[in-house]
């Protein structure tokens, strides 16, 4: 397995942007019942960055102006997001638009292909995060597992990439893990989280185990029947998951093997199916 | 003499509007905006803050003010 050399301190922190933060966990804001369980939510997760978006304007602001008191209030780092987004254009106005109302250069990018599948558009999304690097962003770019694509995203600037597990919202988990696993083995040194399609925290523990650098999921916590719990369950999983990566996994075999020593094995001499 | 007011049709956040507004600023003030926490674009163009008040409005501009809420 490529587990890193071992550290002084199993659950290191992730560093994103040069920003050390406090878990490996990313956390949506949307869905919840109640903006009290919403908060309540993130601090059990422990995230260091919630996700953001930006919609057309209601109840002359107000609803902005509760949202964002809301925000505040958790002390945790807030990464706007481009979601819904079909085009470069929508997506970079969105981007700048977010900059200045939540007043950070970080962006979760996402440019849309497809309704259904909520499919990045690659081509979009690497000619967007080129004119936002260039534009002094920090992108973050929901992209799939493909190789290449992640290449220009890189060559474009992006020091993150999100690939996603499953499309947005389908809790399926990780629907390709050889394709993530080969990533993971292709870019050893760049930051990797897994966003979307996070169903249950054993598909967070997956990820983790495979290497992956953070996991960022929404739905799978806002609509579990008790989300502060499972935002527990989360961190849980991805912290037992990242310690299982950093401790080095066992290799898997095709045929079993005891693990109870044989030698000095009672009766050992007797012949097989006498008795 | 009758000071004749400009009236212009504006798509703003995808409705039909009728302002008086000349300028993004004023549109924005015109909606009860002018403090809160929004952000503008202008024909599907940022438009910062400051530059709202620099910014005329013309028949048919489609504008669009958002402002932060709940994400994934």
């Amino acid at each position: 397995m490529n587990a890193p050399e071992p550290t002084a301190n199993a659950k290191s922190a992730l560093t994103l942007y040069d920003v050390a933060l406090p878990s490996r966990m990313l956390i949506g804001t949307a869905q919840y019942p109640s903006p009290h369980v919403l908060a309540s939510a993130v601090e059990a997760s422990g995230a260091g960055i919630v996700t953001v978006s930006l919609r057309r304007e209601q109840a002359r602001g107000r609803m902005g102006e509760r949202f964002l008191e809301l925000v505040g209030a958790l002390g945790v780092r807030v990464l706007p997001n481009t979601a819904g987004c079909r085009t470069v254009k929508e997506a970079v106005t969105t981007a700048q638009m977010a900059r200045e109302v939540f007043n950070t250069d970080w962006i979760k990018l996402e440019v849309i292909a497809n309704d259904d599948t909520l499919q990045p558009d690659v081509f979009g999304l690497a000619e967007a995060a080129a004119v936002l690097n260039a534009d002094g962003f920090k992108v973050l770019p929901y992209t799939t597992e493909d190789l290449s694509v992640a290449e220009r995203l890189l060559n474009a600037g992006c020091q993150v990439l999100m690939p996603w597990g499953a499309p947005i919202g389908t809790g399926r988990g990780l629907a390709n893990p050889y394709a993530l696993q080969s990533m993971r083995a292709y870019f050893p040194d760049t930051p990797l989280i897994i966003d979307a399609g996070i169903g249950a925290p054993s598909h967070a523990a997956q990820a983790m185990e495979m290497g992956f650098d953070g996991v960022l999921l929404n739905t799978a916590v806002a609509k579990a029947g008790d989300p502060v719990r499972m935002a527990q369950a989360f961190a849980q999983a991805i912290d037992a998951g990242r310690a299982a990566f950093e401790s080095g996994l066992m290799g898997m075999r095709d045929m079993a093997q005891p693990s109870t020593p044989v030698a000095g094995t009672p009766f050992f001499d007797l012949k097989r199916g006498d008795a | 003499m009758v000071t004749q007011v400009e009236v212009r049709t504006l798509i703003v956040n995808g409705e039909a509007v009728m302002t008086a507004a000349e300028t993004l600023a004023d549109l924005v003030a015109e909606r009860g905006l002018a403090e809160a926490k929004v952000a503008t674009a202008r024909n599907g163009t940022f438009v910062p803050e400051k530059a709202r008040a620099t910014t005329p409005l013309f028949f048919d501009d489609h504008i669009e003010i958002v402002s932060p809420r709940h994400g994934g």
